[in-house]
């Protein structure tokens, strides 16, 4: 079979985070838009978009109450991070678009306009992040408060324990209790996604409400893990809140997250009316350089299938995990375009040998560089190709799991190389 | 507490030596730092070693292995995989070694039958096409921690006592006798005094510093040996190369792994057992020579272990002779203290039949040796150690509301129950860490990144854990698996780290606690 051919303005590489919002801002902007990638790690996260929370990482004291003050001290210290390239404004626009999108295909966020939040973790710990799931927010302002809380879960389910959650937090909550329902017919090992379809039912639905009654007592709010259904999650919440006149709030799960999966169903609901031309579940195999400057590429699941023409390219293809990034026993490298990747200068120097170590993993800290446009560098410094553009985790010189800047980043990158690719063409 | 014989150290010695005794009906109560396996007989090849690889270097020795070898293949069949063994050459390696191997094998009694080389490669289709000489031998795969555990298991049900988490620290000595052991709780910090008719130090590597506790100076080096595990088991035999003993020359296969190693490095520390990148990549460049997969096959991780070698201290670790030493501290002017180390896992078995002869003979008790004739019985608590026994296991005891905790390799609530029972029966306390050490847990391709943020919360749910202590413990466990995974970070496990660091540390911000 010969290969379809297919011309667009740009291809957005990557489905993660970083992707979903490239497509997005690209389709907005009028471009005519493809869109490749595998899954991301979006099934993987935990639903929160975080901007900045830690810095100086790996510590206590590095937690901002305002992640727009963390920024200004993080670029002044790392003038190379991301961040020190994309404007205030336009970080808040682009943070401000991304939910405002996601609002309007069924999935409302919030969060303090200038502030961090904290949400509890099912490890008992809490993290600052910039903007919740709206089914999360009760439990920040539980936490804040200190109030009668309960937190429940479910025979059945694995990795969550209110009573983890609880015990660890006790000795600053002493008001913090936990309970385990029992759900009928629930199946032991149940995926979480399918638990979170179940919960749907409304036989489900009525369980919990009776199996948590007894429960409720003086308490002003009640915690969930995030399994109360995939789309239909307001209702649920109202549904519970009005029969056991309490608040209820969802606390994020480990991968794979059903909150991570809501967010990755807003995009696909919201991105089919776009016009946006998908190759989803197919990887971007190859490319050439036409000599009007155009990208060539082949795009395929597992071995060629179709051929897209591209103006510009909007790069997000992640780090090892999501596969832009490669490394062998010598060294990292980008895997689609071989950009140069900045490094340490040999395995012995990626990683710390304490895991937990305060100061991170240098590993983290490689990637693409760019210049201010957010386009990779080639070789000799400038930029390898005047219509190919890199967004999110690929990027060099930010630490995001230690930072606590992962969606945000991959949402202003996105936004900005977008921006700067519609002034290219 | 009081016991005719204390034995200080749980690794296959000690452990083989409190079965040796109970079985003659001497009673004993065995002291362990940490748990079971702790050194190296938890961080060896699992090698059940023909002998020949001794042949050249130490014929007594490889004796030793042979009958050994042989003894446990009948006595002890459910801890080993009779996989037999290859040694072979590839071009370059020495060629009057291969000359001289078929006739020092003779010598020492060990079979060993040239192979030509097509059929060599037939039967292990990964060899190289370098190869130069082949030959087949009779080793075997041992599974270390199955064969301490049910050493234990029967030496307690004849009675004999079993402290994990209890370090020697120092000794009570009067008129030329240990009057009494003091012992040291290392969860609690609690200490207890045992008195002992005889102290037997089975410490392997620790022996000088137990030795010391006694004003005892016993001479020794310590050689650290690192080990990489494959994703995948390469080939059904053991690889070894034909060649003088060296670095990176014997592949062992195990289950659904296969081991690769060994390096031999000074350390001056037993508790050293941190793999470096720098011995990693020369394992692998080394072994890749044999078998050329092996410079592109997956690993998960690497861990090491410590050889204790005495009385040396120049030259190539690997001449210090892999035989025991056996040493009555009486001539040293302690009547009742007996160090038994060094030697091999293969030849546990006739160190601590040695070691029982000789306490036997000063306490006046005649009766024999059992061990190399009576089969070891299997108990259940070694069962999840081997790769890839979990699963079987699982899928012919399903209970119905039993959960698979860690999926990689298939553990369920119900065998993390019985780990847990298990440490709790041994005076140990279940711990994230010590849960680890005996299960599969934490020992397949996610390395502990999911399973620990699966198992912490049932060990919450079973009130195991408390308080905020699973933070504590959450860190200390992924700081323990990140020392095997630390040398080995590129391809897969390095896209692993990648997603248990966005988990730890971006979701849970284990670091900031
Ligand atoms: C466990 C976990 C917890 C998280 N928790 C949080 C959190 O609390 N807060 C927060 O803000 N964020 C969180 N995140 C999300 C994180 O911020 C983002 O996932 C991260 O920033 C990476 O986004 P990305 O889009 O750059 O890359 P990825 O999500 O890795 O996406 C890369 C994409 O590129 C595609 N790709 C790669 N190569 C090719 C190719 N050749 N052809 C086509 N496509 C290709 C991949 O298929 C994939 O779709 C979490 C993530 C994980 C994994
Ligand atoms: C890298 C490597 C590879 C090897 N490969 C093989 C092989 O393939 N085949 C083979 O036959 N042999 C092999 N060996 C040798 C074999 O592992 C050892 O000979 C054997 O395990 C020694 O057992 P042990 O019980 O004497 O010592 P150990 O297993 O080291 O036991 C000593 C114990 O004493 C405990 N201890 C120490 N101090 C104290 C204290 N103060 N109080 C209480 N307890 C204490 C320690 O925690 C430890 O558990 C290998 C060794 C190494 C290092």
């Amino acid at each position: 079979m010969k290969p379809s051919k297919n011309k667009c303005d740009v291809l957005v590489i990557g489905t993660g985070m970083a992707g979903m919002a490239a497509a997005l801002f690209a389709a907005q902007k009028g471009l005519s838009t493809a869109h490749a990638g595998m899954t991301g790690a979006i099934n993987f996260s935990s639903g929160l978009l975080d901007l900045l929370g830690v810095y100086p990482i790996g510590t206590q004291a590095g937690i901002w109450k305002n992640p727009w003050e963390g920024i200004e001290a993080l670029v002044q210290d790392m003038p190379q991070h991301p961040f020190a390239r994309i404007s205030k404004s336009e970080i808040r626009e682009s943070i401000d678009e991304f939910t405002a999108f996601l609002e309007k295909n069924g999935l409302s966020y919030t969060g303090y306009p200038d502030g961090n939040a904290l949400v509890i973790t099912p490890a008992g710990t809490v993290k600052p992040t910039f903007r919740v799931p709206l089914s999360m927010w009760k439990g920040v302002k539980a936490y804040e408060e200190k109030s009668p809380c309960l937190i429940a879960d479910f025979r059945g389910i694995k990795a969550f324990s209110s009573r983890q959650i609880a015990e660890t937090l006790k000795h600053e909550w002493p008001e913090l209790r936990n309970a385990r329902l029992s759900l009928p017919n629930l199946k032991a090992d149940i995926y979480p996604k399918h638990l979170a379809q179940t919960m749907e039912s409304p036989d489900m639905l009525e369980a919990l409400i009776r199996e948590l009654k007894p429960h409720i007592g003086n308490v002003k709010a009640v915690g969930l893990p995030a399994l109360l259904g995939v789309c239909k999650t307001a209702q649920i919440l109202s549904r519970l809140e009005t029969e056991l006149g309490t608040d209820i709030f969802e606390i994020p799960t480990i991968p794979p997250s059903v909150a991570g999966s809501r967010i990755r169903a807003a995009f696909e609901k919201g991105l089919s009316p776009l016009k946006i031309q998908p190759f989803y579940q197919k990887q971007v195999m190859g490319f050439q350089r036409l000599p009007d400057g155009n990208f060539l590429l082949d795009v395929g699941h597992t071995e060629k299938e179709s051929q897209i023409q591209a103006k510009g390219i909007i790069l997000a293809s992640g780090r090892f995990f999501g596969k832009g990034l490669h490394a062998d026993r010598k060294q990292i490298r980008e895997s689609i375009f071989d950009l140069p990747v900045s490094q340490p200068q040999s395995r012995s120097k990626w990683h710390d040998p304490d895991f937990l170590a305060p100061a991170g993993h240098p590993v983290n800290l490689a990637g693409l560089e760019t210049d201010e446009y957010f386009r990779p560098l080639g070789k000799g410094g400038k930029a390898a190709y005047e219509n190919l553009f890199a967004a999110g985790s690929i990027l060099a010189h930010q630490d995001w799991p230690r930072m606590k800047c992962g969606s945000g980043l991959a949402i202003a990158t996105a936004y900005k190389a977008v921006k700067e690719m519609c002034a290219y063409i | 507490m009081k016991t005719q014989v204390l034995i200080i150290g749980g690794g296959a010695t000690g452990t083989g030596l409190a079965r040796d005794l109970s079985l003659r009906g001497v009673r004993c109560i065995l002291v362990e730092k940490q748990d079971i396996n702790a050194g190296a007989s938890g961080g060896n090849h699992g090698l059940l070693h023909s002998g020949a690889r001794y042949v050249a270097s130490d014929p007594e020795a490889a004796k030793e292995c042979r009958e050994e070898g042989e003894l446990l293949k009948r006595l002890a069949p459910h801890c080993i995989e009779d996989t037999g063994g290859l040694f072979v050459a590839v071009r370059g390696d020495d060629e009057n070694y291969v000359t001289d191997f078929p006739a020092l094998c003779a010598k020492s009694g060990i079979p060993a039958e040239m192979l030509d080389l097509n059929t060599a490669r037939e039967m292990e289709p990964e060899l190289s096409p370098d190869i130069i000489a082949a030959f087949q031998v009779a080793d075997a795969s041992v599974d270390p921690f199955m064969l301490s555990l049910d050493n234990m298991a029967q030496a307690r049900q004849q009675g004999a006592e079993l402290l994990c988490y209890h370090k020697v620290i120092s000794f009570r000595i009067e008129n030329g006798r240990i009057r009494k052991i003091i012992v040291r709780n290392t969860v609690s910090g609690e200490e207890t005094e045992i008195e002992a008719d005889y102290v037997v130090s089975a410490s392997g590597a620790w022996a000088g510093i137990i030795a010391g506790l006694a004003g005892i100076e016993i001479p020794m080096v310590y050689s650290k040996g690192s080990l990489l595990v494959t994703q995948n088991r390469i080939t059904k035999r053991v690889i070894n190369r034909l060649r003088k003993a060296s670095d990176a020359d014997i592949l062992v296969p195990g289950g659904t792994v296969s081991i690769l190693g060994t390096t031999s490095r000074r350390t001056e520390d037993p508790d050293d057992c941190r793999p470096t990148i720098a011995e990693v990549d020369d394992i692998i460049e080394d072994g890749a020579r044999m078998v050329p997969v092996l410079e592109n096959t997956r690993y998960i991780r690497a861990y090491s272990g410590v050889r204790p070698l005495i009385g040396s201290s120049a030259g190539d670790d690997r001449n210090v002779t892999r035989g025991f030493a056996l040493i009555d501290h009486a001539p040293d002017g302690i009547e009742n203290f007996i160090t038994i180390t060094g030697g091999k896992l293969t030849t546990f078995r006739l160190m601590a039949e040695k070691t029982a002869d000789l306490l036997c003979r000063k306490m006046g008790i005649t009766n024999p040796c059992k061990t190399g004739t009576e089969p070891l019985p299997s108990s259940a608590s070694g069962k999840w150690t081997e790769p890839g026994s979990a699963p079987k296991m699982w899928l012919t005891r399903h209970e119905s509301d039993d959960m698979i905790l860690c999926e990689c390799e298939m553990v369920s609530k119900g065998i993390i129950d019985g780990i847990m029972e298990g440490i709790r029966e041994q005076g140990g306390v279940p711990t994230l860490k010590s849960v680890g050490l005996r299960s599969r847990i934490g020992k397949g391709p996610c390395q502990g990144g999911f399973c620990s943020a699966r198992i912490a919360p049932y060990m919450y749910d079973r009130e195991v854990l408390n308080g905020d202590r699973g933070l504590k413990e959450l860190r200390d466990f992924l700081n323990e698996r990140w020392k095997g995974k630390y040398p080995m970070l590129w391809d897969l496990p390095l896209e692993q780290a990648e997603i248990q660091e966005a988990l730890h540390c971006g979701l849970f911000g284990l670091e900031l606690q």
